[in-house]
């Protein structure tokens, strides 16, 4: 409805009255008409398509029938109505309300998690690991069946707030989680014998940016001294390889990689909750766009020391991927699958003795990038499940 | 560098092919047909006096009409300027799209109602059906600055169509002014470009005059790009 308008007319006479019939029977303007020309003294309302108003206006003005403009511009008026609508009517009260196939804002996640936590307190908690710069919660579910410091398998999203694709994606897997427990034997063995630790917004700040200001934000927002440039590039921020080539010492740049290792906040949170957990035996970082599946290291070309197990596992997960909806991945090695890149995630966990490191690129591969329309959140959730489960069940095999 | 056969699922491959991409997007791109890098089949490269020079086997995909096919390549990135490219893709005919490219065509051309749009795609992905064309023509145009600054440092998509606005129709020519942000992989940067571009079923996408817009690094109010 985008530069549609409604006009209000009003016909003088009886002349005048015919004419505005006859317009409004011509069917190729594709006129659609709110209040219909009954009498002389009732004004006619009529939405006129944008492309019909130059038309429509000559036609008007020619037979001197006078008409104003109620509304400009449609599509403008329906947004408004549509935020104010959403706002009231669509906020969920339960999870199996909330609509896992379309975006939502930080403040409607962090509805979903407590709403999550509070429908299943026998299988998901919520730990609070710290504070982003500008004060939000960092939230992980954890999802568990109890024990006392099982081994841990960590999955997180956001850490790239343009990503959308990947905080859609983890707040479907915590559904998933407590949906499938009782239904789906693969993960309840996962469950029963690890826990797992999701956190769907680690950089809640640049989430928010998202929406407010500016869609293609990556960083986080902490100021930098004596810079009018904003944020550090969270995933170039990690204590594995950090600095020089394969980041950016620039803080103007989309991958600044912070005046020192772990100056981030949002980093600083899920080094000391690993570090003090010192039991997670698989580590999987979400990022969007280009679908690759890869493993360390980004900081050096030397091989890990477990690349052939990770690479047979990469291969068979994006296999098991695939089976859903043909998905093609390339997997690999960090540097040599994207470029080289420093300061990393998953190498510093690795680093951290955490085996199975995997730093997941979700749909697509460059036609919509990161504005990955919304009726893709569901499937490309569903089948980067499917290898999650891969991983996460290898991994159970081969912890004690 | 790697010289001789390459793995064609990693990065130094994937860069050429892309290039390959933009070019056959510039060669023959239109607002229905819009190419993009599907498989690498092969790869080699080698150092010659001018550059360096790649050879590649891969499959294109025509994305509006789906269809996908092989094609062979010979790129060279010189030490500076744009990459020059040969690329055969026989099964990319220009006949399947001529009668929607024609209707399109007629029904833009009259400069009566000049159309414009902007956020293509929005930030949720979505736009109106009769945006497409216009999405695929930015895209298409969009190659032309993605071939010329690729090296084999970048790897280039374009990210939006921030906005774009019809021009008055001009030599048989539709003529269009756009605004998009085009995403380097390899920086991680969004960079803005304006340009100036002409289109007809007859003489293909061309692109008149380009605007590098520059980065502002202050802190932005709102803007038309949410």
């Amino acid at each position: 409805m985008t530069l549609h308008q409604v006009l209000r007319i009003t016909g003088r006479d009886e002349v005048q009255h015919t004419r505005l019939q006859e317009l409004t029977d011509m069917g190729h303007l594709q006129l659609d008409v709110w209040k219909k020309p009954i009498d002389l003294s009732t004004p006619v309302d009529i939405r006129v398509p944008s492309n019909s108003l130059q038309t429509v206006k000559a036609l008007l003005e020619d037979a001197d029938i006078p008409y104003s403009v109620m509304i400009k511009d449609l599509q403008a008026v329906l947004d408004q109505e549509m935020e104010h609508m959403g706002f009231r009517a669509t906020e969920p009260k339960h999870t199996d309300d909330y609509d896992y196939g379309n975006y939502h804002n930080g403040d409607e996640i962090y509805s979903f998690q407590d709403m999550l936590v509070a429908e299943n307190p026998n299988l998901v908690s919520k730990i609070v690991i710290g504070r982003s710069y500008e004060g939000r919660p960092l939230n992980v579910l954890k999802f568990s069946t109890g024990g006392t410091n099982r081994p841990g398998i960590w999955i997180h999203s956001g850490i790239h707030s343009r990503e959308w694709i990947t905080q859609a994606s983890g707040t479907w897997f915590a559904k998933k989680i407590v949906t499938d427990y009782g239904r789906d034997p693969v993960l309840k063995a996962i469950i029963d014998h690890m826990d797992i630790f999701l956190e769907i917004m680690v950089n809640p700040d640049g989430y928010y940016y998202t929406h407010t200001n500016d869609r293609m934000w990556r960083k986080t927002r902490k100021p930098n001294p004596g810079s009018s440039c904003v944020g550090v590039d969270p995933n170039r921020n990690w204590d594995a390889g950090f600095g020089t080539t394969g980041s950016s010492n620039d803080p103007c740049q989309q991958t600044y990689r912070g005046p020192m290792p772990h100056s981030e906040p949002e980093v600083k949170a899920i080094v000391d909750f690993v570090k003090s957990h010192g039991n997670l035996k698989a580590f999987i970082d979400l990022h969007s766009y280009s679908q690759r599946l890869m493993y360390p290291y980004g900081y050096t070309k030397n091989p890990c020391k477990d690349q052939r197990e990770l690479h047979d596992l990469a291969r068979k997960a994006i296999s098991d991927l695939a089976t859903l909806y043909g998905t093609p991945y390339t997997y690999g090695s960090v540097i040599t699958t994207i470029y080289q890149a420093r300061g990393i995630t998953i190498d510093w966990a690795y680093n951290q003795g955490i085996k199975y490191s995997y730093t997941m690129e979700l749909r697509d591969t460059g036609r919509y990038g990161f504005l990955l329309p919304a009726n893709q959140i569901i499937p490309t959730a569903e089948e980067t499940w499917l290898g999650l489960k891969t991983i996460m069940s290898y991994t159970k095999d081969n912890t004690k | 560098m790697e010289t001789g056969e390459l793995n064609p699922n990693y990065y130094p491959a994937r860069r050429a092919a892309a290039v390959v991409q933009h070019y056959l997007n510039t060669r023959y791109g239109s607002p229905y047909r819009w190419m993009f890098l599907g498989n690498v089949h092969n790869a080699s490269s080698e150092d010659v006096t001018e550059g360096r020079k790649y050879q590649l086997e891969l499959t294109i995909q025509e994305m509006i009409s789906n269809v996908s096919g092989p094609c062979s390549a010979e790129l060279l990135f010189p030490g500076a300027g744009t990459p020059q490219v040969q690329a055969s893709c026989d099964w990319l005919l220009p006949n399947n799209t001529r009668a929607q490219e024609e209707a399109f065509y007629q029904q833009h051309r009259d400069s009566h109602n000049l159309v414009s749009g902007d956020r293509i795609p929005d930030s949720y992905g979505h736009m109106e059906p009769t945006m497409k064309p216009f999405w695929h023509l930015g895209g298409v145009a969009s190659s032309f600055i993605m071939l010329e600054q690729s090296n084999q440092s970048t790897l280039y998509n374009m990210a939006q169509v921030a906005n774009f606005t019809q021009l008055e129709t001009e030599k048989d020519q539709l003529r269009f002014q756009y605004h998009v942000l085009l995403h380097e992989m390899v920086s991680q940067e969004i960079i803005h470009w304006k340009m100036l571009i002409t289109w007809s079923p007859a003489e293909g996408v061309k692109v008149l005059q380009t605007d590098l817009q520059p980065k502002c690094n202050c802190e932005d109010p709102p803007d038309s790009i949410n």
